[in-house]
C-alpha cells in the first residue's frame, strides 16, 4: 500500500515537526524565574557567608 | 507492507528523542554561565555599592520594565545629578545586555523580553525594604 504509508509518513512528519517546534518555542519560565534570582543574589550581594560579609552592609542599615 | 515497521521504529525513536528535549526543557536552567554573562554581573555588582544608597534614599527605584529610573531628583544633590545620571544609564545598559545575553546563550534571542519580564518581577518582588519600586504605572515604597 505505498500510498496509505505515504501519506502515513507524511503525517508523521509533520506531526513530529510541530511537536518539536511547540516545545522549542515554550519559555521556560520556571527556570527563568531560577536563573534572575541567581543572578539578582550576587549582584545584590544577598547570599550570606559565600565569601566573607558583604562590603556595602553598612550602608543599607539592615537588622542582623 | 514491509515499509510500516520501519516507519514505526523510526517514528519511535523521534518519540523517545521528543520526549527527552521536554524533561530537559522542564526540569533544566538557563544557561547563564558564559563570560559575557558573568562580566555583566560583575560590572552590576560593582555598581551596586553605588546604587544601594540611592535606592535607600528613594532618589532611584527599581522600574517595571527590568530598568532602574531616577525617581526623585530632589534627593540627589545638585553636583551629583550628571553623575547619578550616568550611572543609572550604564546599569540599564548592563540589564539590557544582560537580558539579551541570557535569552543568546539559551539559543533563544526571541526570549529577551520574557528574560526582561522576569528580571523585572523579580528585581522588584526582592527589593529591600524603604526601596521605591514601579507598580501598576506608580511607584511605591517596599
Amino acid at each position: 500500500m505505498p500510498v496509505a504509508s505515504r501519506w502515513f509518513l507524511a503525517a508523521a512528519l509533520a506531526l513530529s515537526a510541530s511537536a518539536c517546534v511547540t516545545i522549542n518555542i515554550y519559555f521556560p519560565a520556571a527556570a527563568a524565574e531560577r536563573a534572575a534570582d541567581r543572578i539578582i543574589d550576587e549582584v545584590w550581594q544577598l547570599r550570606e557567608g559565600a565569601d566573607g560579609a558583604p562590603a556595602q552592609g553598612s550602608s543599607q542599615g539592615e537588622a542582623k | 507492507m514491509s515499509v510500516l515497521p520501519a516507519i514505526l521504529r523510526r517514528l519511535g525513536a523521534l518519540a523517545v528523542g521528543v520526549v527527552l528535549t521536554a524533561a530537559v526543557h522542564a526540569q533544566g536552567n538557563l544557561e547563564i554561565d558564559t563570560p559575557a554573562i558573568s562580566a555583566l554581573k560583575q560590572s552590576m555588582q560593582k555598581r551596586h555599592a553605588q546604587l544601594a544608597p540611592l535606592y535607600a534614599a528613594g532618589a532611584v527605584g527599581l522600574a517595571a520594565d527590568g530598568t532602574v529610573a531616577l525617581r526623585d531628583a530632589a534627593g540627589v544633590p545638585l553636583a551629583q545629578r550628571a553623575q547619578v545620571t550616568s550611572m543609572i544609564a550604564a546599569e540599564n545598559a548592563d540589564r539590557a545586555a544582560l537580558y539579551r545575553e541570557i535569552a543568546r546563550a539559551n539559543n533563544h534571542p526571541e526570549w529577551e523580553g520574557d528574560v526582561r519580564r522576569t528580571f523585572a518581577q523579580r528585581w522588584v518582588d526582592r527589593a529591600q525594604p524603604g526601596w521605591w519600586v514601579q507598580q501598576g504605572g506608580k511607584w511605591v515604597q517596599k
